[in-house]
């Protein structure tokens, strides 16, 4: 326990390449997953003492407050999810729509992804930052396309375009806050380390940084999914496994949105640069209000929930975007129940969809008369998600609302315009899938309900009581973000 | 001397953006493929002189891998593999060609402008070389909007990634951490397109996203 903690940076970033070496090589998909569940718990118990050993930053690895929460949330969703991936696999198997080739290149891939995310996470050299994200990107390209079917291959391949195009802006945002940084911190290294570039930032040529800073939202934003740069995401979560589906929805849009909030700190500490946060909450309330309109017109049931992310993302840039002690700290809430909530959810929906042999929302009908479990899920998910009370989502969009109605009044509208929009397009689906006339194939599930009831209870729990140690952290991550 | 420096590496940066209008009007796939090659040519000389004029000998590592990855293996593999996946020789296109090269005159004189305005800090060279990478960058983007054929959206793709490591270059001191990982990362992206356009090709007897959009998700 003591070297887990002495090592556990070391452990974070190292620790999932060491496993996707291992499980590329191995064979029998049984220990393979059982091997990416036991290191992917290993990686979450190293990110929880970082709460407590906090390791020394350096020139190319920073653990602050900030990103130990983006840190802790994304391996215990990683680990929740291989979980689910274990139970998720082994039908797939028996109905051979993956081979065991295809599942050794998948857990591989799986351990990869999360390594690429740890390293974005916790580097301090916003060079690096960027190389994480790419190589996160690929990773999930590769695994959207696994299915091999034509519409697989559309969505990875429109995935692949879009990412890269997003992900070339980024590169350039980049090489532009370089240039701003070389007068002031000089040349080499320095330019880049984050750390020195908040430090000097109030001297950079304010210009130069707002340029840099449409690129890095356009292109960073591209993998937030923000509208109108979100024509990916709903292919990406639909038509790849899902537990990828999950894994996108709960932590890569996080990861993208990280490195938008590092550099919205940025822009914040130079008195000269355009404010970050009108663009921010333009993108956010678009996001949300088009993602709430398109909800309506679903007929895939994971098409469905990734517009819902669409819609969920704008309501947390939005906030950001609001900036002040209150409206991060909503922000924040909201961008950990809404990981949490909408990997529940993924987990429900694919043992649905396993059972049912079908994505289409009108072939699934009365799920609570036949899987009674997983159709309750379901509706405490969705109405976890469409945020009503108790749930922690519910929590966090009443504080959103609540701290803009009394700033900008206009704004509020439109977001509880876009808020009940959502809300009516997913209860109106809600109601089609769980109640009524039973439709489709009735089988038994065999799945494991325990990474689903986790975090159900957790959002439930959430909703009614946070640990004060916890309320603490946030409201402390949230001043220092201004 | 630094007169002449100056302008050697503005007619390669310029070059670059030449060759990237000369992208924007091939019709056919194997000219489309030459064209690519010529312009990572340029580049990697473009880089090279960085090298000279900067006095940073690590870009010559990354002319070199300009040189080699780009000017020599990517183009022979795409080359090959158009061959014998027998393909379309000709380039679809979505926009008609006056439009699309009207379009490219626009966007290079949008760059000119924003970038020549914000970098009036810098020095010259850079300001030049920014504004040249970043017109390289849109037209890529340009070329990778107007296409329907696979091949030629990755050849967008790569003339795009040319204008970003024309821009690392030209950036002063940049950390040799990043124009690597932009190497790298071409290396995979074509690793990831090749067994893309394998895939697609088992399924549609042609590279052509045309034939993908009929596989659109929802049906209903």
């Amino acid at each position: 326990m003591s070297a887990l903690a002495a090592y556990n940076i070391q452990i974070i970033l190292f620790l999932p390449l060491l496993t996707a070496a291992l499980l590329a090589a191995l064979k029998s998909y049984r220990v393979s997953a059982a091997i990416n569940v036991g290191s992917a718990f290993v990686t979450f118990l190293a990110a929880c003492s970082l709460l407590v050993f906090r390791p020394h930053s350096g020139r190319y690895l920073l653990i602050d407050d900030l990103n130990i929460v983006f840190v802790v949330l994304n391996t215990f969703v990683a680990f929740t999810t291989s979980a689910f991936s274990a139970s998720y696999i082994s039908h797939e198997l028996e109905t051979r729509r993956l081979t065991g080739a295809h599942l050794r290149f998948y857990h591989a891939m799986y351990q990869l992804l999360l390594g690429a995310m740890n390293l974005a996470l916790t580097a301090n050299n916003i060079g690096i930052m960027w190389v994480a994200i790419e190589v996160a990107t690929l990773t999930t390209v590769l695994m959207v396309g696994i299915y091999r079917t034509p519409q697989a291959l559309e969505a990875a391949w429109k995935y692949f375009i879009l990412g890269s195009v997003g992900i070339a802006l980024a590169l350039f945002g980049t090489i532009l806050i370089y240039m701003a940084a070389r007068p002031v911190v000089g040349e080499g290294l320095n330019g880049m380390v984050w750390t020195e570039l908040i430090q000097h930032v109030a001297a950079f040529d304010p210009a130069l940084l707002n340029l840099a800073f449409v690129f890095l939202l356009l292109g960073y934003g591209t993998k937030v999914g923000l509208a109108p740069l979100h024509a990916w995401l709903p292919d990406a979560h639909a038509e790849g496994p899902t537990p990828i589906s999950a894994v996108l929805s709960g932590l890569l849009l996080n990861v993208a949105l990280y490195a938008v909030l590092r550099f919205k700190l940025l822009m914040a500490a130079n008195a000269g640069a355009i404010a970050p946060g009108p663009l921010m909450v333009a993108l956010g309330l678009l996001s949300l209000v088009f993602a709430g309109f398109m909800l309506y017109r679903r007929g895939d049931i994971k098409r469905l929930f990734a517009y819902s992310s669409i819609e969920h993302m704008g309501i947390i840039v939005f906030a950001f975007g609001m900036g002040g002690a209150i409206a991060n700290f909503a922000g924040l809430l909201h961008m950990t129940m809404h990981s949490l909530t909408k990997s529940a959810i993924f987990f429900a929906v694919g043992h649905i969809t396993q059972v049912k042999g079908t994505q289409q929302i009108a072939d699934i009908r009365g799920l609570t008369t036949t899987h009674p479990f997983l159709g309750w899920a379901l509706v405490v998910g969705v109405i976890a998600i469409a945020g009503l009370p108790p749930a922690g989502v519910f929590m966090s969009e009443f504080l959103i609302v609540s701290s803009t109605i009394s700033r900008a009044p206009i704004l509020a509208v439109i977001l509880v315009i876009g808020l009940l929009v959502a809300f009516g397009a997913l209860l109106l689906r809600l109601h089609g899938l769980a109640f009524g006339e039973p439709k489709g194939e009735t089988g038994p599930v065999h799945a494991s309900y325990l990474p689903l009831a986790a975090h159900l209870s957790l959002v439930l729990v959430a909703g009614v009581y946070l640990p004060p140690p916890l309320v603490a952290w946030f409201q402390h991550i949230a001043t220092s973000l201004h | 001397m630094d007169r002449l420096a100056f302008d050697i590496a503005h007619f390669l940066a310029g070059g670059l953006v030449l060759i990237s209008f000369v992208l924007l009007y091939q019709d056919r796939l194997f000219a489309l493929l030459n064209a690519y090659a010529l312009q990572a040519l340029t580049l990697a000389f473009a880089v090279a002189w960085q090298a000279h004029i900067q006095e940073a000998p690590h870009l010559y590592i990354t002319a070199g891998i300009t040189l080699v990855f780009k000017a020599l293996i990517i183009p022979v593999a795409l080359h090959r593999m158009v061959a014998r996946l027998g393909v379309h020789r000709e380039v679809e296109t979505v926009v008609s060609l006056v439009p699309t090269m009207l379009g490219g005159i626009g966007l290079v004189a949008l760059s000119m402008v924003v970038m020549l305005r914000v970098t009036h800090g810098a020095d010259p060279l850079t300001r030049e070389d920014l504004a040249f990478a970043l017109s390289v960058v849109l037209l890529g983007m340009l070329m990778m909007v107007t296409r329907t054929n696979a091949v030629s959206q990755v050849v967008g793709f790569m003339s795009l990634e040319n204008g970003l490591i024309l821009a690392a270059a030209a950036a002063k001191g940049m950390p040799l951490v990043v124009e690597i990982s932009v190497a790298f990362s071409v290396l995979i992206a074509l690793i990831v397109i090749g067994i893309f356009l394998f895939r697609i090709r088992e399924r549609f007897d042609s590279v052509d996203l045309q034939a993908l959009d009929d596989f659109r998700g929802e049906t209903r």
